[in-house]
């Protein structure tokens, strides 16, 4: 069958790039959201003055892997009275929207994980949008209270927080004049300001929007463990449980990335355009190196020979990484590796900051009730970011038209913005004290309260 | 004040050295730390004729039975039938707002063999007064949840431990032991070994241990 | 109260406590919803995570908003009571560590004070005194689980594990004590059977001084963080005379206004040496309550520094014997537990067991004013109230 090979060779050669991209997205995924909820697991341990995950493993180094196998193995229930094919499809939805948005994203100039479309970030939040889809069936196949409340607060949630979001976006889009990826990165790193300089007030929104699109503390109202005993995931168990999970890590690695793309420059170095800081560039093979070297140090502390071996394996693995971004640096012949390597170290440490902020945010804040998140959704962050996106074209307007100094311009707006966001402030704790006036109100003691 | 701190104790019966020693016994060595117990400890009921009382009597009359003290605290014994009136008075001009406690005592022996027992608090007088009220196998006792709406779970208890009924409680239900369960166990002729076999076959599924 | 129309009001309330109870009646057919919808009921419990044990509670939902409630209670009933008639005074001792459990020391106080007043023996002043550190102790230990618990409700994570490192701190104080941490049956009926061991003072002092630090820290996380205010202020209001009427003690009664102490009203132990003050809230929220229990933990470490500084020589053991047969009588005495009065009423017909062992428990009582608490509040708030109760299951189903 000469044709039908053809035909696929013909198919492969076309489409051998989205199709690796695609298989290492499924495979790599799990593993890097398994670490990432091994790091925060960590962190809570040491903001919490004990020591986390310490058995399987140096410092529970393999923790994960243990965690991936037992969700394996486990049993697999799907409750009597539930709807059997909702609810077995809907997490495969919700994990299926997450991998599929990462499809845009690129991690540095030269790791593009399937292709640069020029609408890479409307096509990154309209996919991500679409795994609630997975949330709401799910809760509903649940044929449990509890998962469809988690449901329903999830569906009302992303509505009211998509908006915001969305308008955060647009500020960015606005500064950076297209919807594709790269040439976003690249018109901050012409411009040499990253966005966040210019937009504060967009960035803030963003953040505060993703936390809650993402389901995160002190937004976590669909799964809130001490209300909904786990919302919509309370029925699930085994792997399917933890493709929800799954979907939530990935979530949060892509609101992340946006939000490195859009408003922290991307893979671009910090300083870049400032001549005398070229120094910051041998940051990160001497970061890796010191990693190594602790790993090196602690090594022969650890109580069982295979996880000395494990140790001693990671140290050699995080020197394989300081020699990888070294070279470049040293090697005049490998200079042409060093925008890759280095953009995509800078572009994975953007996001790691950004996401242990949201797990700072989690370990520290209560969380909201559903009326207070609504009433912040729609009182405050939906109406300050539509009054920044509008106050941002003026500026830009201004600067543009007029020759105002961009920085002028956009300071002036900004701080418009901020008197408008400190007005609704107000107006919402007045709201709130009248609210409270007229549910009982502080009440008066006794008249005869009794002193003994 | 019904519950004043204990006045000084009349000095035990005398210290160890004192003791008489039993003839022909050796002398045995003082015990430091535990003399005898006194054998006529001055605590125990005696009647009681203050002034709350006399308002009682003034006003109740024979519907207050009893009035005793018993370790400096007073106890009133009224008449059943006369119970949603005094507590109403107690509460409202007494002062004694706060229902404590409500429980019952099982004298099997007895003519009426339930004491229904109030203990209530005055924040006023920073006193407290047990209110008590006898009631025979089958009699019911007015509910006092409309005075003192702590009454409803408290007597929901009482009801569910002896089976006293409660006249006019809104949701007299079992409220600790299954709405099923048949037998009263803080009555003195349940025994501490019963259980209600049937219950724990049905429900539980396996053979009582007992 | 010196309402104007007692009576009516009480009606009122009687009115509104049958309908709380009757929910099963009246959840069938609602008055109609705000969307017209159906009404949902949520079982939550007896297996919830944040119902603080095995309480199983049926909601009446309008959305999210409550519309009514119903305690299911009796899970852990044990019947301790009917155990009491069937043991003498002294085996009955360790039973009641087991009610409350995260504050047996209390509990054990208040039996051993409740036989001796029975017996009409009282108990040396040195017995008193180590009494109560150790009670203040555990009111502070019992406090800090409650708050860490608490704070986990509305998803603050962290205080927990602070309030859990301050009390293994205590717990290590117990068990040097007498060898247990949990329930630790650290008291005898007429004194202590244990004195106090060498470095007690100094370990009581440490923890007092160190414990101002941490107090402050967890009033960081919490006290003014604008969260945990709008998750707390306004909720689960509970008024003055309602909390009276519905018979609360203890630090949910003081947040509604009312300053009532016992150890004030009617001095135990030792309290009548110290100086200390009794904080009382105003418009007895959930916020009020917070704050009323954070500064009780303050003034109980100030009894403790008081405590330590002079205790007095002497027995440890007062004269009681070996058998102890109480005259015939009844006696009721109460303490203020860590969650409220804790009250024995025990009866002698003379014997070496007791006739009679009444146990009145606070968190019983208090749980009673949940329904009141919670009506009109959202399922989230479901939670922080039966957290400020402070309930512990053991005690109400005893």
């Amino acid at each position: 069958m000469p044709a039908a090979l053809q035909a696929t060779l013909e198919f492969l050669r076309a489409y051998a790039g989205p199709l690796i991209a695609s298989l290492v997205i499924v495979a790599v995924l799990p593993l890097i959201a398994g670490y990432v909820v091994l790091v925060e697991r960590k962190v809570m341990a040491d903001m919490q003055a004990r020591l986390g995950p310490m058995r399987v493993g140096p410092h529970g180094l393999l923790q994960p892997i243990a965690d991936a196998v037992k969700l394996l193995l486990k049993e697999d229930i799907i409750p009597e009275k539930a709807d059997f094919w909702i609810f077995w499809l809907a997490p495969l939805v919700s994990v299926t929207a997450a991998m599929l948005s990462m499809a845009a994203l690129a991690f540095g100039p030269a790791f593009q994980i399937a292709r640069d479309i020029n609408v890479g970030i409307l096509f990154v939040v309209g996919i991500s949008s679409l795994g609630i889809f997975g949330i709401v069936l799910g809760g509903w196949a649940s044929n449990s209270h509890y998962s469809l409340i988690g449901a329903l607060r999830s569906a009302a949630q992303l509505v009211s927080y998509e908006t915001a979001a969305g308008m955060a976006l647009v500020s960015g889009l606005l500064l950076g004049g297209s919807l594709q990826i790269r040439t976003i990165v690249e018109e901050q790193a012409r411009q040499g300001v990253w966005f966040i300089f210019l937009a504060p007030v967009a960035f803030f929104i963003y953040m505060v929007a993703s936390i809650a699109e993402t389901n995160r503390a002190p937004f976590d109202l669909p799964e809130a463990e001490s209300e909904l005993v786990a919302g919509y995931m309370t029925e699930y168990s085994g792997f399917r449980w933890s493709l929800y999970f799954l979907a939530e890590y990935a979530n949060m690695i892509v609101v992340a990335s946006v939000a490195t793309t859009l408003f922290l420059g991307g893979w671009m170095r910090p300083f870049a355009s400032v001549r005398w800081m070229g120094w910051v560039d041998f940051l990160p093979p001497l970061l890796a190196l010191g990693v190594a070297g602790y790993c090196v140090y602690r090594a022969p502390r650890q109580p069982v020979p295979v996880q000395k071996l494990v140790m001693l394996g990671v140290a050699g693995l995080c020197a394989l990484v300081a020699l990888l971004l070294a070279v470049p640096l040293l090697l005049p012949a490998a200079f042409f590796l060093k925008a890759g390597i280095h953009g995509a170290f800078w572009f994975v440490a953007k996001v790691g900051a950004y996401i242990f902020v949201f797990m700072w945010l989690r370990f520290t804040l209560p969380r909201y009730r559903f009326d207070q998140l609504m009433r912040l959704g729609w009182y405050f962050l939906i109406p300050v970011s539509i009054v920044n996106v509008m106050a941002l074209g003026v500026g830009l307007v201004l600067h543009w038209q007029y020759r105002v100094n961009l920085w002028l311009a956009l300071g002036g707006t900004t701080l418009l913005t901020l008197l408008i966001a400190l007005w609704l402030v107000w107006a919402d704790r007045k709201r709130e004290a009248e609210a409270l006036q007229a549910r009982g109100g502080p009440g008066t003691p006794a008249a005869d309260s009794y002193a003994g | 004040m019904a519950d004043d701190p204990k006045e000084q104790q009349p000095p035990p019966l005398g210290s160890a050295g004192e003791k008489p020693a039993a003839p022909g016994a050796a002398p045995a060595p003082p015990k430091p730390v535990a003399p005898p117990v006194p054998k006529a400890p001055p605590v125990g009921p005696a009647p009681l004729d203050n002034d709350l009382v006399k308002r009682y009597r003034a006003r109740f009359g024979a519907a207050i039975r009893e009035a005793v003290e018993d370790r400096k605290q007073a106890i009133l014994v009224v008449e059943r039938e006369h119970l949603a009136e005094i507590a109403r008075y107690t509460h409202d001009e007494e002062k004694f707002n706060l229902l404590s406690d409500l429980t019952a005592v099982d004298w099997p022996k007895r003519e009426k063999r339930f004491d229904v027992v109030l203990n209530l608090y005055s924040f006023t007088h920073n006193a407290r007064l047990r209110l008590k009220v006898q009631a025979g196998a089958g009699e019911s006792v007015t509910s006092v949840s409309g005075v003192w709406p702590t009454a409803n779970w408290l007597e929901r208890e009482v009801y569910d431990m002896f089976g006293i009924e409660f006249a006019g409680h809104p949701n007299l239900q079992r409220i600790l032991l299954p709405e099923e369960w048949q037998g009263f166990p803080l009555r003195k002729d349940y025994d501490i070994l019963t259980q209600d076999q049937a219950w724990v076959r049905e429900n539980l599924g396996i053979e009582s241990g007992q | 109260m010196g309402a104007g129309e007692p009576g009516d009001r009480e009606r009122a309330v009687a009115e509104e406590g049958s309908k709380n109870q009757t929910v099963e009646n009246t959840l069938k057919a609602g008055p109609g919803t705000l969307l017209g919808a159906d009404e949902l009921i949520l079982n939550m419990g007896p297996q919830h995570p944040s119902t603080h044990g095995v309480l199983r509670v049926k909601l009446k939902l309008d959305g999210e908003r409550v519309a009514g409630s119903e305690c299911v209670i009796g899970y852990l009933h044990r019947g301790v009571e009917k155990i009491a008639e069937h043991r003498t005074y002294q085996q009955f001792g360790p039973y009641v560590d087991r009610m409350d459990y995260v504050a047996a020391v209390s509990n054990g106080l208040g039996y051993c004070e409740a036989v001796e007043k029975l017996l009409g023996v009282e108990a040396p002043p040195r017995a008193k005194v180590i009494r109560t550190i150790l009670t203040e102790l555990q009111r502070i230990a019992s406090h800090l689980l409650w708050l860490g618990t608490h704070a986990l409700d509305i998803g603050a994570l962290t205080p927990l594990f602070y309030c859990l490192r301050e009390r293994e701190e205590i717990l290590k104080i117990f068990e040097k004590y007498c060898g247990a941490r949990l329930t630790t049956h650290a008291f005898r009926i007429g004194g202590l059977q244990y004195d106090a061991y060498d470095t007690l003072e100094k370990d009581t002092e440490r923890f007092c001084n160190d414990f101002h630090r941490r107090i402050a820290e967890y009033e960081e996380l919490l006290t003014g963080n604008r969260i945990w205010i709008a998750r707390t202020q306004g909720v689960g209001i509970l008024s003055a005379e309602d909390a009276i009427a519905m018979g609360v003690t203890g630090p949910v009664l003081r947040a509604s206004g009312v300053q009532w102490d016992i150890r004030k009203a009617m001095p135990y132990a030792a309290y009548d040496q110290y100086e200390f003050d009794v904080p009382v809230g105003k418009t007895g929220d959930t916020y009020d309550r917070y704050l009323v229990r954070m500064e009780e933990m303050r003034q109980s470490v100030r009894i403790c520094m008081q405590a330590i500084q002079n205790i007095p020589a002497g027995p440890i053991l007062g004269k009681v014997g070996k058998v102890m047969k109480p005259p015939v009588g009844e006696v009721y005495h109460a303490i203020e537990a860590p969650k409220g009065e804790l009250g024995y009423y025990i009866v002698s017909d003379g014997t070496v067991q007791p006739y009679r062992v009444r146990i009145r428990p606070p968190s019983f009582v208090n749980l009673q004013a949940f329904d009141k608490m919670v009506r009109g509040h959202l399922v989230a708030d479901v939670v922080a109230i039966i957290g400020t109760l402070d309930i512990v299951l053991g005690e109400v189903d005893r």
